[in-house]
């Protein structure tokens, strides 16, 4: 067994035992809190830990596959989300072209451009052509009503779901001397440290909470909440600074990065659900809500943490 | 073989209206329809009925039999197949000139049978501005010939959007089908009030706007 592979079972096995942890906690609390599933919170607890396991498992299967497991899976992930990102948007007859290209057109050849790591292209394709190509196709049917919104949600609708969870894979194609072959390993830090932050949040909150934090965008984000979340997950990303390529302490600085962002993406996500009036993004996690509700702060980290680990550490 | 070559195309069609609106249904708190039951839901786009059979449960869905008009379905070999075959289709003559059986009758046949049906009230695709077409009378002779057929009004949420009139890529959106109380014919009921009370019961269940202007 190499190194790498180690490192990867030791984390796979981590993994896997916290999880089986919180599944026997959830367990016991429903059992003794709950027998009727009438405890809202200790139902939502055991289908988030649900949601994790599902988590876990697909994206072990993505990286036992390989490099076209992990791209397929974020390709799937993108385009299960902008499905329930466009559904909640403006859309109207005269964008019909404009949303096919997103789907078939935009969205594939984002993850194709991602296959060929060719980074110059990658890295503006959606930015820039597509967000010009987009109004283009939609002007040609010359309805104007609500032009600029219409449009706008079709660009954001990409940026978050297509460009931005695009960012996770294309941590592959980074070349850092001394990582080589270990860079899913920089996937597995991304989205244990985001996960982690969002559940201590939830569970500093549950304890200490007090102070709201944005009442009118989340009520169960608190300042006590948020402070201990974002400290204990950054503590944790310092302690997994073995499976990454950063030491001790930059890895801990880039745990409260990703946790930071990841915060301020679930604010914003949440800013657009109340905006269009719904709880959840959509149902494809039955009865918890969409991907994008468990995906948000995946979104708004996975570019920064990708640009700042290309800045300072790739060739 | 021809059974065959149907079971396998409708398991595509399933797999695909799956994949391209992910689907979930929404039952009524009285739980999932336990009798014969004429599902009765608004029509804007021809996928309509399959919705409506992809959400439900195999069970129900072997006995549920879409009602279609057989001027449309008899056209050609291959929409014959799609209709009868792999569908299932109860098939009406829509036409009162050139018609030999009473619509009414062949659907309160398939019913007698055992059957469920899937039914859409406003007789056409709905392709206007409105959200729900006036219905034509045959929901009120079908609930006067089978008073006992529960009556379930269905809404089917944005599949408009996934493919609009004279579009033919779909766009992937996600789609609700709501299901309603079951509704009877009460004793005595005019024909105009109870049109109007199925119409109100249908139209109740569409959701409040979350996405689409159109």
């Amino acid at each position: 067994m190499s190194a790498t592979q180690y490192d990867m079972f030791l984390l796979v096995l981590g993994i896997f035992g916290v999880l089986l942890v919180a599944s026997l906690v959830g367990y016991v609390l429903q059992r003794r809190l709950s027998p009727d599933g009438s405890n809202a919170a200790i139902e939502n607890l055991n289908s988030r830990i649900n949601a994790w396991w599902v988590m876990a498992i697909l994206i072990a299967i993505a990286f036992v596959a390989g490099r076209i497991g992990v791209l397929i899976l974020f390709a799937f992930c993108s385009f299960a989300a902008l499905r329930e990102f466009v559904t909640l948007t403006n859309t109207r007859r005269a964008d019909h072209w404009a949303l096919a290209t997103a789907f078939f057109v935009v969205l594939p050849v984002q993850y194709f451009l991602l296959w060929t790591e060719d980074y110059g292209i990658f890295s503006i394709f959606i930015p820039v052509y597509a967000f010009l190509l987009m109004p283009i196709i939609a002007v040609m049917r010359g309805d104007t009503q609500h032009f600029l919104i219409r449009i706008s949600e079709v660009q954001w609708a990409l940026m978050i779901c297509v460009f931005c969870a695009s960012h996770v894979p294309a941590l592959l194609t980074l070349h850092i001397p001394g990582y080589e072959g270990r860079n899913v390993l920089l996937i597995a830090f991304l989205v244990i440290v985001v996960q982690l932050s969002d559940v201590l949040q939830y569970v500093w909150g549950k304890l200490f909470g007090r102070t709201k934090i944005a009442p009118n965008l989340s009520p169960s984000k608190t300042v006590e909440g948020f402070v201990g979340g974002v400290a204990s997950a950054t503590l944790i990303g310092a302690g997994l600074w073995w499976i990454t390529p950063f030491t001790p302490i930059q890895a801990g600085v880039m745990a409260l990065v990703i946790t930071l962002m990841g915060f301020f993406g679930g604010l914003v996500m949440s800013a657009i659900k109340r905006d269009r009036g719904v709880k959840d993004w959509g149902n494809l996690i039955e009865g918890h809500g969409g991907l994008i509700d468990r995906l948000d702060s995946v979104v708004f980290s996975a570019p920064i943490f990708f640009h700042l680990t290309r800045y300072w550490w790739a060739a | 073989m021809r059974a065959l070559i149907a079971k396998f195309a409708a398991e595509v069609v399933l797999l695909f209206a799956r994949a391209v609106t992910a689907v979930r249904a929404t039952w009524h708190e009285s739980g999932l329809p336990r009798r014969r039951s004429v599902y009765f839901a608004n029509h804007s786009s021809h996928g309509d009925f399959v919705l409506i059979w992809t959400v439900l449960p195999p069970r129900l869905r072997r006995r549920v039999r879409p009602v279609a008009g057989a001027d449309y379905w008899l056209k050609s070999k291959l929409t014959s197949f799609i209709g009868r075959d792999v569908f299932n289709a109860v098939l009406i003559q829509r036409d009162r000139e050139l018609r030999e059986a009473d619509p009414v009758e062949t659907m309160a046949q398939a019913l007698d049978e055992g059957s469920s049906l899937i039914f859409f009230p406003e007789g056409t695709r709905n392709q206007t501005d409105a959200q729900l077409l006036p219905f034509k009378s045959g929901l009120f002779h079908l609930a006067t010939a089978r008073p006992d057929v529960d009556l379930v009004p269905v809404w089917i949420a944005n599949l408009n959007r996934v493919m609009p009139k004279g579009e033919f890529v779909p766009i992937p959106l996600i789609c609700t089908v709501t299901f309603g109380a079951p509704m009877h014919l009460a004793s005595g009921e005019a024909k105009e009030a109870f049109i109007e009370r199925a119409h109100a019961a249908l139209l109740a269940l569409s959701p409040k706007q979350a996405g689409g202007s159109e």
